[in-house]
């Protein structure tokens, strides 16, 4: 497969021990706005000394196209997540279809609403 | 979550995200296979920054220096994606220069000449686009994510290939002769980036299962050659391989036999670029070291 080279016979792959976080650099995400009165979506992350810094890296890594016109760089470890395992508790479930626009009938008589 | 639920989002074509519950070897197997292709974009800079001094338009080195700046981002957004798995960039880097992690075997052939760009560009970004697109459906999230994004650029890196062997085709004889001095060097290393056959891969099938892999190798390497001969056809180039026709009951061009032995002893290390390209991999980054630590300093000043 294309840049997965295959073992030698006999080969033993070399285990990468995972946990470690520290890094010379601290992480960013870094998001994009593609145009004037649209969000700024997430583009991806990338590892940089301080703010100033990723702000520039961010141009060289994920703005080399015509992307948008405003880039944010935020500290990853800013960032307070929702566990996907509680998802219940922070989405409504499906059973409350009375939420949805689709929910009610209106005659077609009364056109587009 | 529970290994039910890995099981149930693969069932789902849903996908895997960094903080959900994953068997132990499908992590290490990701850890394994990102950083090998992370390392690849990074390496892949070295035959064709060999030829930027050297190109022989204004034209043609804006575009050689745009690509080679796509293989770095590159190199930067799998690195990410593998960072997702639990490790550090620079655990990976370590592995990289002591030798104990690889990168595709293609980069150990050497450029020797301007042909090359054309060549590389046209057949080995040809296969990798082959390969990544299918990547793009793996199973886990960040990894394709960041063949989405890849791939839109891969585009831009085969195109000007083909057009760049397409203007040395349409040039003076000597210059077509380069040419195909390119492709009769490049053909069977882009063959062989796609892997030994199904039957004698050994993480095919598991690789499968876990749906990181999509399609088999032989299937990949298959579209590549259906893909890439009408090209050549247009080249007026020949491809080096006496064996290739095509197969009306198949519906796809037969071709001769790889040479495996070439294969592996490029996997072992003994390609004729292997030595060279670790090595100045390693240099560039111990002579960057004041780089990153003056940048690390700065950081600590209060603006």
């Amino acid at each position: 497969m294309t840049y997965s080279v295959p073992k030698i016979a006999g080969e033993v792959d070399t285990e990468v021990a995972s946990g470690q976080t520290t890094s010379l650099w601290p992480l960013w995400e870094v998001f994009v706005r593609q145009k004037r009165g649209l969000s700024h979506v997430h583009a991806g992350s990338l590892h940089a000394p301080d703010a100033e810094t990723a702000l520039l890296a961010a141009r060289d890594v994920y703005t080399r196209r015509v992307e948008g016109v405003s880039i944010w760089v935020v500290a990853s470890a800013d960032i307070v997540a929702s566990d996907p395992d509680e998802a219940e508790a922070f989405f409504e479930s499906i059973e409350k279809p009375y939420r949805h626009a689709t929910h009610y009938e209106i005659p077609d008589e009364v056109g587009q609403m | 979550m529970s290994e039910s639920k890995f099981w149930k989002l693969l069932a789902a074509e849903e996908k895997v995200e960094p903080s959900d519950w994953m068997p132990e070897a499908y992590r290490q197997t990701l850890i394994r296979q990102i950083a090998q292709h992370a390392h690849s974009e990074i390496i892949g800079m070295q035959p064709e920054g060999n030829w930027i001094t050297r190109a022989p338009t204004l034209r043609r080195k804006a575009i050689l220096l745009a690509k080679v700046q796509d293989e770095a981002g590159h190199g930067l957004y799998l690195y990410s994606a593998a960072e997702t798995l639990g490790v550090t960039r620079d655990q990976l880097l370590e592995l990289l220069h002591t030798g104990q992690q690889k990168y595709s075997s293609i980069f150990n052939y050497p450029t020797l000449s301007w042909a090359d760009m054309g060549a590389i560009g046209w057949l080995v970004d040809g296969a990798a686009i082959t390969n990544q697109v299918m990547l793009k459906r793996c199973s886990y999230g960040p990894y394709a994510r960041a063949m989405v994004k890849i791939c839109l650029e891969e585009s831009f890196h085969q195109r000007q290939g083909y057009e760049s062997m397409l203007a040395l085709c349409n040039g003076s004889p000597e210059q077509k002769a380069m040419a195909q001095d390119a492709l009769d060097r490049w053909w069977w290393p882009s063959l062989m980036m796609f892997g030994p056959h199904d039957s004698d891969s050994t993480h095919t099938e598991q690789s499968m299962e876990w749906k990181i892999k999509r399609v088999k190798n032989d299937d990949l390497r298959q579209q590549f050659v259906d893909m890439t001969v009408p090209q050549a056809d247009y080249l007026g180039l020949q491809i080096p391989d006496p064996e290739l026709r095509w197969n009306d009951e198949r519906g796809h061009y037969d071709f001769g036999p790889i040479d495996w032995d070439e294969f592996w002893a490029v996997v072992k290390g003994h390609g004729p670029m292997s030595r060279d390209r670790v090595e100045h991999k390693r240099r560039a980054w111990e002579e960057g070291a004041w780089v990153r630590e003056a940048a690390a300093q700065a950081a600590l000043v209060p603006a």
